[in-house]
């Protein structure tokens, strides 16, 4: 499987997905115009990755801005990793907020209350 | 046909505005292109006042899952249309009219009677809720939800609720038997 890069832009983030590594991470703000058509390529091809996992898998999320139709997919992704992670591989999910953004700080908790993975709240200054 | 004294009408609707201190006044479909714009303009309007960037965030988040909700109603009020309504819906955004100088965000559109018990005793629950149960609530939603073919995932209304710590104020005015007019007002306080 390729590295697929998607630029992120004003409303998408920008994803990085490099299968061979186990690595998947969206920064930037997540408010498409159509939510499912923006993830439906990456769904897809996280569906495809759990097929066949990489010893360890690492996701990132960096985002300053997700609307509530977007917080759904995150949901989604995070349950497909909680799928490989019972099977026995090793899941790390890393949530990246930014001092001053209690909402993306409570987010993430969120996250890890419903999700069963170990969770990494990483906070950032600048 | 009735004249319409314009000068009149321009005068009026301007007075109206600045007595209400509405900032942002639209009828019809929204896009989201227009989300953009509206969003855009207010977050440049909240800056020439040096608004505080937390409460920037917050009216922010309430116009994008507003606009979103009215656009999520666009393909009911096709439907409406033929039968004689126009336009999508209304939004409002300014200080509306109070003492205070806290935002308020404005909606109103056409939804049909039969979805508004539902929708009613939606709005109730989260009214209901406090911090804690809208968090509860949250999560329940985001678990059990599924994503419609518009996007919508029933959690706009959840997290107006906990973003802003307001309750939601609605209201259903009869336009006629198989119709009412959906308004609801969001207040996000100034710190």
């Amino acid at each position: 499987m390729e590295v697929v890069k998607i630029a992120g832009t004003d409303d998408t983030p920008e994803v990085k997905i490099d299968p061979k590594k186990g690595i998947f991470e969206f920064s930037g703000r997540s408010l498409p115009e159509d939510v499912l058509s923006f993830y439906a390529p990456v769904l897809q091809l996280i569906e495809d990755y759990i097929q066949k996992p990489a010893k360890n898998s690492e996701v990132l999320f960096r985002l300053d801005y997700f609307n509530t139709a977007s917080s759904k997919v995150i949901l989604d992704i995070l349950i497909y990793f909680e799928h490989i992670s019972k099977e026995g591989h090793n899941v790390e999910i890393k949530w990246f907020y930014h001092q001053d953004d209690e909402d993306m700080a409570e987010a993430g908790e969120e996250y890890s209350e419903i999700v069963d993975l170990p969770f990494e709240m990483q906070v950032y200054r600048h | 046909m009735k004249k319409i004294d314009f000068k009149e009408l321009v005068y009026q609707f301007h007075q109206d505005m600045l007595a209400n201190k509405f900032t942002l006044v639209y009828e019809g479909e929204i896009t989201h292109q227009i989300t953009k714009a509206f969003t855009t303009l207010a977050e440049n309007k909240m800056d020439s006042y040096s608004e505080d960037a937390s409460v920037k965030k917050k009216v922010f988040h309430v116009m994008v899952e507003c606009l979103q909700n009215l656009s999520k109603h666009a393909e009911d009020l096709k439907i409406l249309r033929n039968n004689g309504y126009s336009g999508s819906g209304i939004f409002i955004i300014g200080k509306v009219g109070e003492e205070d100088e806290n935002y308020h965000v404005l909606t109103g559109n056409v939804v049909k009677k039969t979805k508004v018990p539902e929708l009613e005793a939606f709005l109730d629950k989260i009214n209901s809720l406090d911090k804690d149960g809208l968090k509860e609530l949250y999560k329940k939603q985001m678990r059990e939800g599924t994503l419609s073919e518009k996007g919508g995932a029933g959690l706009g209304l959840i997290d107006i609720a906990r973003k802003t710590g307001e309750k939601l104020e609605y209201n259903f005015i009869d336009i006629d038997d198989k119709n009412a007019f959906y308004t609801l007002r969001t207040k996000i306080l100034k710190k």
